[in-house]
């Protein structure tokens, strides 16, 4: 039964999508009407698109087309304005990765002491609460000042926005370790580290997970809008840098792009927090 | 059948004074901010070395609190707690604590629970010195094949039986059980309560355990404590258990002296808990 569930809902979405791309095709389908334009226009956009008999928005083709094109040499360097799309998404990664991962280092073990303490939880908590809503693009200014480094800035941006979501789950996570766990650590006279390592560590684990999980989906929603100011390299880029070219097939290419791999991140730390979740 | 290779109590002389509590007092701020909320006061006794004694008394009398006074989770208002005559100030490997929840690492295997706790007795042991140890208890407790599994693949008594084993394995001077059946049904108590006599009589071991079960303290105990009613709760009686050693579940209630007991236990706990204090 489960497996025709399966077969059905893989079916609807199959046919939500084709739908989807007949609607899209026949919306941007070139209609017949001709008209004198401004050749310099003309230039600019193509004379189909100038004459009207083509929308200047791609056809679903047109995207699959560019998308292959994009997949098949992805790697490919042409100087700074023409990078292939696998270069960008790998720059785009390995900053979500540097951000991400500095945010772990500071956010886990500071969640652990806030965890641990009600005073330093209490003394903590009026910054953590002014700090955490600030759009972490707002940062960027401040970062690209005193850093001097568009690079550098932009680490620093997915930091700032990842290390809220681990940081208060961390301290979360800890505070709520069940007393009787504790007690037996107590009455076993487990030595601190080792307590915090295999008692409060693996407690709190699937409540870290779920903030490490929400941080890289923050993470991975902002290095777009930071590459967009930066510039240089990234998927942030590509995408304004192809605004500038206006080659929407390519901007589309890359949202897509965007979604597959927020996805694939999104699963793999899906994963990971199902390995630490405990049956009680 | 216990393993030849847990070392049997080497003198089953009960020294006297193994345990000494003195003027136990536990008391908190009244929640109206005047006064105070006496949970019990002056509560004096000793523990044999070797002794199984259970307490009883209502919810509310202060019988955890003691518990985990002898535990060292807690600290009391006022009195003091001397254990082989050094005085308690804090949790130790001294003595192994049954929790009523179990309190096992949902994490860890059966093996991984226990071996947490006779790697914190003895850090220096070798992996394979530890599986071995380890591996004893689980025996003594009979989960021999799962060994493996996590907590939430176990019964309610197997759990239990875990808590059990890991309490035993760090073969501590003393014994703390905090209403160790409270929540198994009446068959798998019954069994376990078997075990534990089993067990407890080979090693040997200074038990401590509360209860709210009559027969389970008449077949467990040496000495049964009763507690009276809180607020300001006081070890009421100390009842020495007349039945013979080698009492078991099966044939206890034929002997002509256990309803003498049972009825005794029932009737304090029925009427003399409540007007103990006013008396």
């Amino acid at each position: 039964m489960v497996g025709r569930e399966k077969i059905r809902s893989l079916l609807l979405s199959l046919l939500i999508l084709g739908v989807f791309l007949a609607i899209w095709q026949i919306a941007s389908m070139p209609s017949g009407g001709s008209q004198v334009v401004d050749d310099e226009y003309a230039k600019l956009v193509g004379a189909a698109a100038a004459t009207g008999q083509k929308s200047a928005f791609p056809t679903p083709v047109e995207v699959g087309a560019k998308l292959v094109q994009q997949l098949a040499h992805p790697f490919y360097d042409r100087g700074a304005n023409d990078k292939g799309i696998g270069i960008q998404l790998a720059w785009s990664v390995s900053r979500v990765a540097l951000g991400f991962g500095l945010a772990a280092l500071v956010a886990i073990p500071l969640g652990f002491v806030i965890g641990m303490s009600k005073l330093i939880f209490n003394a903590l908590d009026p910054f953590i609460q002014i700090l955490k809503p600030i759009s972490p693009l707002a940062w960027m200014p401040l970062a690209l000042f005193t850093l001097k480094d568009s690079n550098v800035s932009a680490i620093f941006v997915i930091f700032i926005c990842s290390i809220w979501p681990m940081l208060i789950n961390t301290a979360f996570g800890v505070a709520a370790v069940r007393k009787e766990w504790i007690d037996v650590s107590r009455t076993l006279e487990v030595k601190p580290l080792r307590k915090a390592l295999l008692v409060i560590l693996p407690a709190a684990a699937p409540t870290i997970m779920t903030g490490m999980r929400i941080s890289i989906g923050i993470a991975w929603l902002v290095i777009v809008a930071a590459e967009m100011l930066v510039g240089g390299t990234g998927i942030g880029y590509f995408v304004w840098n192809e605004w500038n070219n206006l080659s929407i097939s390519n901007i589309l290419v890359a949202v897509f792009l965007i979604g597959v791999i927020g996805m694939l991140l999104d699963m793999c730390f899906a994963r990971l927090q199902k390995a630490v979740t405990y049956r009680d | 059948m216990l393993p030849t290779s847990i070392p049997l109590a080497a003198d089953p002389v009960r020294t006297p004074g193994f345990l000494k509590v003195q003027g136990l007092r536990q008391a908190f701020p009244a929640p109206d901010g005047k006064g105070e909320l006496v949970v019990f006061d002056d509560v004096n006794f000793e523990i044999a070395r070797g002794d199984f004694v259970c307490i009883i008394g209502h919810s509310g009398c202060g019988k955890t609190t003691i518990l985990n006074v002898l535990a060292g989770l807690e600290q009391p208002t006022a009195g003091h707690a001397f254990i082989d005559g050094r005085e308690i100030s804090g949790p130790s490997l001294d003595r192994g604590v049954v929790f009523q929840s179990h309190a096992l690492m949902p994490w860890m295997t059966v093996r991984g629970n226990i071996a947490f706790a006779v790697k914190s007795k003895w850090p220096f042991w070798s992996n394979a010195e530890v599986d071995a140890h380890v591996q004893q208890f689980i025996d003594m407790v009979h989960l021999q094949g799962s060994e493996d599994k996590k907590p939430s693949q176990l019964s309610g008594g197997m759990k239990q039986r875990v808590g059990i084993a890991r309490a035993f394995s760090i073969q501590p001077k003393m014994l703390l059980l905090d209403e160790p059946f409270g929540a198994l049904d009446a068959l798998t108590r019954g069994n376990i309560q078997d075990e534990l006599v089993t067990i407890v009589r080979q090693t040997q071991q200074t038990v401590f355990m509360i209860t709210h079960d009559v027969d389970e303290a008449i077949l467990l105990s040496d000495k049964i404590f009763l507690m009276s009613n809180g607020p300001r709760a006081v070890l009421a009686e100390i009842f020495e258990n007349p039945l013979p050693r080698d009492r078991t579940r099966a044939t206890m209630h034929h002997d002509s002296k256990f309803y003498e007991c049972r009825n005794h236990l029932i009737d304090f706990l029925v009427h003399r808990s409540k007007t103990f204090a006013s008396a």
